[in-house]
């Protein structure tokens, strides 16, 4: 039934190595659309590092990603999310001296293509653009529940609000597959929830959804698939249910 | 949202601030003139000096990117202009060419100087700015063999004024009954360019690419997370300073009609720079009070000192040109200490650093 799905993105044996650590050795996966695919594993098993390949922030040495149907060429990160690939930050990065509506607006950059002359000049063209990142960024505040804060400074924004305007700058791009860099971590049960709801949201309105997590029962509850990295390599790819009863998995996770 | 009645008062007030603003601006070299045309000339100054921090502005103050030559664009900017408009070639084009083709020229060296710095940030790209600016004024002071483009040190004479028709900006002329001065002249074109380039700086910081800039100042992995092309972006920034630098080159020359490698010395970039920062950086008005006070404040020191001296000790006790240096330096300390974030920043910038204090 799975295979039957469209891939929307097929890791081939990415390997990346810091030095003489291994961060990744041949991890291959494979994400299909409309899906929530959740990446495990303890601290410094590679998730960050497998983030950070795919999004063009490293160059991996060996191995390559195809998304969409086309291999990625990703040695730069705007180009990554060019083709669809957003993502948030482990430890959060917003742009914090500016607004949390203008975060949303800079989101937009990809999708826009006001240049200087449209800037100094202020044409229809360019004026009618602006509204519409205006209105697009601030539909996109109301998403993800924040609108009252659209004009406070990112950086004086509560903890989970950062969190939240993370993930709609990262939808701003339109992105297909949206890739979730601990969302949770620091949320307490309530946040936690309203983040699962949120999720669930942005997958039904038709985006793929990549998360990285700590929270196993956020995991558990919200991911279809789920693999697990462990030393840079995966040791299970699976339905929850299954993961959650690999030997392999405990042991990991409860150390050997 | 406050309703129409509290509107309108405001939009009054406005007007009534942008008509006495105006007036002032339309007094000053009047006013100036009642000292001699000396201190016409130290407004023009003052006012190409807001042209230049602006420019530089973009660079260092939206962009993020401390750039410590930008007097190399303004050297090229007045260069371009000296040859391409004085006897040396016996090349004399209109200013109306020159200008822009300066700009242009200014442009592609902003990329030239951005393009290999563009992995370097904070001190490192400081450093590699700085060198640049020096490299372009070795150039031109050496440019004169084997073949003689920029005549060495003695710089390049009898430039042309800015000419439109028989109009020349060089000479006294009368207009609608009142006499104007060659230097009144160039006061009213600079303040027309001042205008210009405060209503482009305004237009970019609310615009996409100055979202862009910003993006890249508060986080650049961020912003080319969010698909933003940073080299391209960032050398955008560098060809728009550097062309605003390029036309103020060429405004300097055709006003001083002399220009030699002397007038771009380091001394100049830091100048610039400390306008920007001193004033407010990445605000706007904080930029232009930067550029009036570090251009009038020596000036006035100048004139002041030596009557002061006299009047207090009744003879000169310090040499009036050092004492000038050590008050100036003194200022920009005191200043920097009491008002870190500039004299006039913008709101943001003083929440910000006050909040690092508290």
């Amino acid at each position: 039934m799975a295979e039957q799905r469209q891939i929307l993105l097929a890791a081939h044996e990415v390997a990346k190595h810091f030095g003489g650590v291994k961060a990744l050795h041949d991890v291959s996966l494979t994400i299909h659309r409309g899906e929530i695919y959740g990446l495990i594993g303890p601290n410094g098993a590679g998730k960050t590092t497998f983030f950070n390949c795919l999004t063009g922030l490293y160059r991996n040495e060996g191995g390559h990603f195809v998304f969409d149907g086309v291999k990625l060429a990703a040695d730069a990160p705007h180009k990554a999310a060019a083709v669809g690939i957003a993502r948030t930050f482990q430890n959060i990065r917003l742009f914090g001296n500016m607004t949390a509506i203008e975060n949303v607006m800079v989101g937009r950059h990809l999708r826009t293509r006001a240049g200087v002359f449209g800037a100094i000049s202020r044409n229809p063209a360019t004026r009618a653009e602006e509204a519409a990142i205006a209105r697009r960024a601030d539909e996109l505040l109301h998403y993800v529940g924040i609108q009252e804060r659209a004009h406070d400074y990112a950086r004086h924004l509560s903890y989970g609000d950062q969190r939240r305007l993370e993930i709609a700058r990262a939808l701003a791009t339109e992105p297909k597959l949206l890739a979730l860099d601990e969302p949770a971590a620091g949320m307490n049960g309530t946040e936690t929830e309203a983040l699962r709801v949120l999720v669930e949201g942005i997958r039904r309105d038709g985006v793929t959804v990549l998360l990285i997590e700590h929270d196993v029962k956020l995991v558990m509850g919200l991911c279809d698939r789920v693999a697990v990295l462990d030393y840079g390599e995966k040791i299970c790819e699976d339905v929850p249910a299954v993961v959650q009863r690999d030997p392999r998995v405990i042991e990991a996770y409860l150390g050997g | 949202m406050s309703g129409e009645s509290g509107r309108s008062p405001r939009g009054l007030q406005q007007w009534l601030g942008l008509l006495l603003l105006v007036g002032v601006l339309l007094a000053v070299p009047f006013v100036a003139a009642l000292g001699g045309q000396a201190w016409v000339r130290i407004a023009n100054f003052a006012i190409l000096y807001v042209f230049l921090a602006l420019g530089l502005n973009i660079v260092v103050g939206y962009a993020g990117l401390l750039d410590l030559g930008y007097v190399a664009f303004y050297a090229v900017g007045a260069y371009c202009y000296a040859l391409l408009a004085s006897p040396h070639f016996g090349i004399h084009l209109p200013f109306w060419v020159i200008l822009p083709f300066g700009a242009a020229l200014a442009c592609l060296f902003g990329i030239l100087l951005g393009a290999p710095t563009l992995k370097l940030r904070g001190d490192y790209l400081a450093i590699v700015t700085l060198g640049f600016g020096e490299i372009i004024r070795i150039f031109m002071n050496n440019l004169n063999a084997p073949i003689n483009i920029t005549n060495g040190a003695q710089g390049i004479t009898l430039i042309d004024p800015i000419r439109i028709g028989d109009f020349s900006f060089a000479k006294t002329s009368t207009l609608f009954g009142i006499s104007l001065s060659g230097p009144q002249k160039y006061y009213f074109l600079l303040v027309a360019l001042a205008a210009l380039v405060i209503v482009i700086n305004i237009r970019l910081q609310n615009s996409r690419i100055g979202r862009a800039w910003q993006a890249i100042r508060e986080d650049e992995v961020a912003a080319k997370a969010c698909g933003i092309n940073t080299r391209n972006i960032k050398l955008l920034a560098f060809a728009m300073g550097a062309s605003f630098g390029g036309i103020a080159g060429g405004v300097f020359a055709a006003m001083q009609g002399f220009v030699s490698p002397e007038s771009f010395s380091l001394m100049e970039s830091i100048t610039i720079l400390a306008m920007v920062v001193l004033g407010g950086m990445g605000h706007i008005p904080g930029v232009i009070l930067g550029a009036v006070l570090l251009t009038g404040l020596p000036e006035a020191l100048r004139y002041g000192i030596e009557p002061l001296q006299k009047a207090v000790f009744g003879r000169m006790i310090i040499d009036p040109e050092s004492l000038r240096m050590l008050v100036f330096g003194l200022a920009l300390v005191l200043v920097m200490r009491f008002r870190p974030a500039g004299l006039w920043p913008s709101s943001l910038r003083r929440r910000e650093l006050s909040e690092v204090t508290d």
